[in-house]
């Protein structure tokens, strides 16, 4: 049933070499995903994450991507111009080998969404309160299938189903409802 | 709910190892917001007056502002207080960086201290978590080193440390507390802390901070945001590099150091090079700092770039901001700015503060010179300038020899040392070494800020208003036009009308009535500042900043919910200043303590300089002896402060009357 139809490509662009390590990004980017939106704000919801290790250089924003189930069976290691990033760095995954990208109570995955908003915003948050240019924002027309996209509710009873099975997420669903 | 704040303070009793989190009145945040003016009312409350700085007694508290954490830009600062070896009064220093917003999220507004711990431990804050660890095997590791041993320990690379080095353990009077790109230098709060046997304070949090009024706030935070944009490229014009735009002083952006070489004095705060920047030492300058400059960096949720991460050849990564990189060298008579930075890391590594610690070496070889001190007290020491200095750290952080005398600054060293000393320890204010700037005539409103100001550091003072005339009509103009923090239509005729020369121009102008208003307004905006914890940075400090009275209030409206305006922030500012005095009055503060260094300026004006202060006192609402009476202290609701001064006889009932003996009276 997928056809092929055009899509807006959205894209950040990260220069790491501009980034100042401030964590703006992620502080309006956990507070655009409150609710109500901008009620409060909580970096370790964010997902945008500056991997910051200050005394060797690191100033590493990256955004969280699809949820993995399992970790990789093997880890990366990057050295770039003679600078060592730390194991899995420039993963995007919210997975079970680390604790970024996981909502900091239930452990459920985030996953950036471009800040879809109605009406639309101009650039995601993060972009618009990076004043230094770190993060800057493109936008390009391609043509691709069609997916389904996920709601926020249906990306994390995924991971529970995952981790628990469908059945016993079932029961549970079920028995807080007669609990209400 | 509460809003911008957590409402709870984590309280530690060192002595007892008793931990609590402990919820705090709202009613105080509406009398004094926080941060600063919480932390005063603390120190008031619950330390008596005669308390020693390294008492069990003592408070030392770690306090967030009350917009930290918010998504107001810059609103990053840890607010610490606590009574000051040094000064022996209220000693209030400030960092940046990431503690405070980490502190808060971890639920707390502020982490209080009391009592002594018997063993060196480290304090490990995991949102409800909170644990007092040993901490041994840290004794005698740098301040840096030990952030980082604590993170790899806890195998938390996200927690935030701040941590004293060898200066704080050995309660030097100039320690510091450290917490990666920002310290807080002044006033001997690192030696407190090593007093209370705390080596590091690590602190995680994933806790939300919430919002009163989310989209009006936003809005704000958004504005403040453009404002930067436009504002920070804009220099104005005449006023030197490192303080046209914004932020803290851009010492690690700009290589260019005519300014400081040349006007700020060298040695023991003595000398001046008039003739030192030439295109040799240009070169050689601009190639030291950019060699060892691997990037420009801020601190949390700010878009400035204050500080720097440094790495020089052969000695460990640190990160340096603001003035640093020039007081070792310019104290020292050394003219290779590498020193510079290889002397700072080792400081930074000791904790100890960059203004005071070279001045007190200075102080030293200037009295051996002299003959004061001799040979036998610097037994082992180099020769040339940059051994003399690592030699003198190595034993002022350890307190070994004659280190065990200048680590009480020269104030006390002086005292100490006797034979004339006292007159070499020529650039204090109240017990504290200054900035080495030494000029020639009179400034009256610096001679306020400096005579009267209690954070002493006059960085932490001055601001918003204009160092110096601007040169022509045209200059002026086109500054008071776009000029929208100014509180008053006046201060822009302050402007406009001061000359460099001629009838208006310094000493007598800006009439004293306009100088007390001139700095009472810098003085408002700082303590403003220090309640929210907004870095002075993008507030107080620089001309022009993004942050003023005229928004102030909505910020504190829209994160709290609070009714806030204009005249109801300045109230809640003289409470907090009036509560600072109350604290230093109590423990000895007079109008005879209230002056700059002798030698600060060359022309005097002892009668003008009578008048300001005459003025000034009156202008507060301080009697003559620049006590808050006890009419004024009754409007703003400080009726305990007068009652404990009727008691003591600090006030009289018959105003007028200014006691002289305070029975807390220390000098």
């Amino acid at each position: 049933m997928d056809e092929k139809k055009k899509k807006i490509v959205k894209t950040i662009k990260i220069d790491v070499d501009k980034c100042n390590g401030c964590r703006a990004c992620e502080v309006v980017c956990s507070a655009f995903h409150a609710t109500p939106k901008y009620s409060s704000n909580n970096p370790a919801r964010s997902r945008i994450r500056v991997i910051r290790e200050p005394l060797r250089d690191v100033y590493l924003p990256v955004y969280a991507g699809e949820h993995a189930k399992a970790e990789c069976m093997g880890r990366d290691k990057y050295v770039i111009d003679g600078k060592e990033y730390d194991e899995c760095d420039f993963c995007r995954a919210s997975c079970p080998s680390r604790d970024i990208f996981k909502e900091p109570d239930s452990g459920l995955p985030l996953k950036c969404d471009m800040c879809e908003d109605d009406p639309p915003q101009e650039k995601p948050l993060c972009v618009q309160w990076c004043v230094n240019d770190a993060l800057t924002y493109e936008e390009r027309e391609e043509e691709v299938e069609e997916e389904v996209k996920l709601e926020d509710v249906e990306i994390g009873l995924e991971s529970m189903v995952d981790k628990y099975g469908l059945q016993r997420v079932m029961d549970t669903v079920a028995r807080m409802a007669k609990k209400d | 709910m509460r809003y911008a704040e957590t409402g709870y303070n984590l309280e530690i009793d060192l002595s007892r190892g008793n931990i609590e989190r402990v919820q705090t009145d709202p009613r105080l945040t509406e009398l004094h917001l926080g941060g600063l003016g919480t932390n005063a009312k603390l120190l008031w409350d619950r330390v008596p007056a005669d308390v020693e700085p390294f008492s069990p007694d003592n408070l030392l508290i770690f306090s967030t502002g009350l917009l930290v954490g918010t998504p107001a830009p810059g609103a990053n600062r840890t607010i610490i207080s606590t009574y000051s070896p040094q000064t022996l009064l209220m000693g209030y220093s400030m960092m940046g960086g990431f503690l405070a917003p980490e502190l808060k999220y971890a639920g707390y507004d502020k982490l209080i201290l009391r009592g002594k711990s018997p063993n060196m431990v480290y304090l490990w804050i995991n949102n409800d978590k909170v644990e007092i660890r040993d901490a041994s095997h840290l004794r005698g590791k740098g301040a840096v080193e030990t952030a980082e041993l604590i993170r790899q320990e806890l195998k938390e690379p996200k927690a935030q440390v701040a941590a004293i080095g060898l200066a704080g353990e050995n309660r030097v009077y100039m320690a510091s507390i450290e917490q990666g790109r920002s310290s807080a230098s002044r006033l001997g709060l690192g030696a407190v802390m090593g007093d209370k046997g705390v080596k590091a304070i690590a602190v995680r949090g994933t806790k939300d901070i919430h919002i009163a009024r989310p989209a009006e706030y936003m809005q704000l935070c958004n504005d403040v945001l453009q404002y930067i944009k436009v504002r920070a490229p804009n220099l104005i014009p005449e006023v030197m590099p490192i303080l046209a735009g914004l932020g803290s002083p851009q010492e690690m952006l700009h290589t260019d150091e005519k300014w400081h070489t040349e006007n700020f004095m060298w040695g023991n705060a003595r000398v001046r090079r008039k003739d030192f920047w030439n295109k040799e030492i240009e070169e050689k300058w601009k190639n030291a700092l950019e060699t060892v400059r691997t990037r420009l960096i801020s601190c949390y949720n700010c878009p400035m770039k204050c500080g720097a991460i440094i790495s020089a050849p052969g000695v460990s990564t640190y990160m340096m901001k603001c003035f640093s990189k020039l007081t070792y060298t310019m104290a020292a008579f050394v003219d290779d700015l590498d020193f510079g930075f290889r002397i700072a890391q080792r400081a930074t590594e000791y904790g100890v503060d960059g203004f005071s610690t070279p001045q007190a070496m200075a102080f030293g070889f200037e009295l051996k010179e002299a003959g004061i001190l001799t040979d036998a007290d610097f037994a082992g020491c180099p020769s040339d300038n940059e051994g003399k200095f690592y030699w003198l750290l190595d034993r002022i952080v350890r307190r070994e020899g004659i280190g065990d005398v200048l680590a009480n600054g020269t104030y006390w060293a002086a005292k100490q040392i006797g034979k004339g000393a006292e007159d070499y320890a020529h650039n204090n204010i109240k017990k504290h070494e200054q900035l080495p700037l030494k000029l020639g005539m009179l400034n009256p409103i610096y001679f306020l800020m400096y005579s009267t100001g209690e954070k002493l550091n006059i960085t932490q003072i001055e601001g918003n208003f204009p160092q110096a005339p601007f040169s022509t009509m045209e200059v002026r103009e086109a500054f008071v036009e776009d000029w929208i923090q100014a509180p008053d239509e006046k201060f822009k005729k302050y402007v406009l009308d001061w000359e460099l020369r001629g009838e208006r121009s310094m000493p007598f102008y800006p009439p004293v009535d306009a100088c007390c208003e001139i700095v009472d307004w810098q003085e408002k905006m700082h303590h403003i500042d220090d309640a929210l914890g907004i870095c002075a940075g993008l507030s107080s400090f620089p001309l022009k900043p993004p942050y003023h009275i005229h928004n102030l209030p909505a910020f504190i409206s829209a994160a709290t919910g609070m009714d806030m305006d204009e005249a109801g922030l300045t109230h809640i500012f003289n409470r907090n200043r009036n509560l600072v005095r109350a604290i230093n009055v109590r423990r000895g503060l007079r109008r005879a303590d209230e002056k700059p260094p002798e030698d600060h300026w060359k022309k005097r004006f002892p009668e003008l300089e009578e008048k300001l202060l005459d003025a000034y006192y009156k202008f507060k609402g301080w009697n003559h002896e620049g006590i808050p009476t006890k009419e004024y202290l009754h409007e703003l609701g400080l009726d305990y402060v007068a009652e404990d001064f009727l008691r003591r006889g600090i006030l009289t009932d018959n105003e007028g009357t200014p006691s002289t003996s305070a029975k807390t009276e220390k000098k």
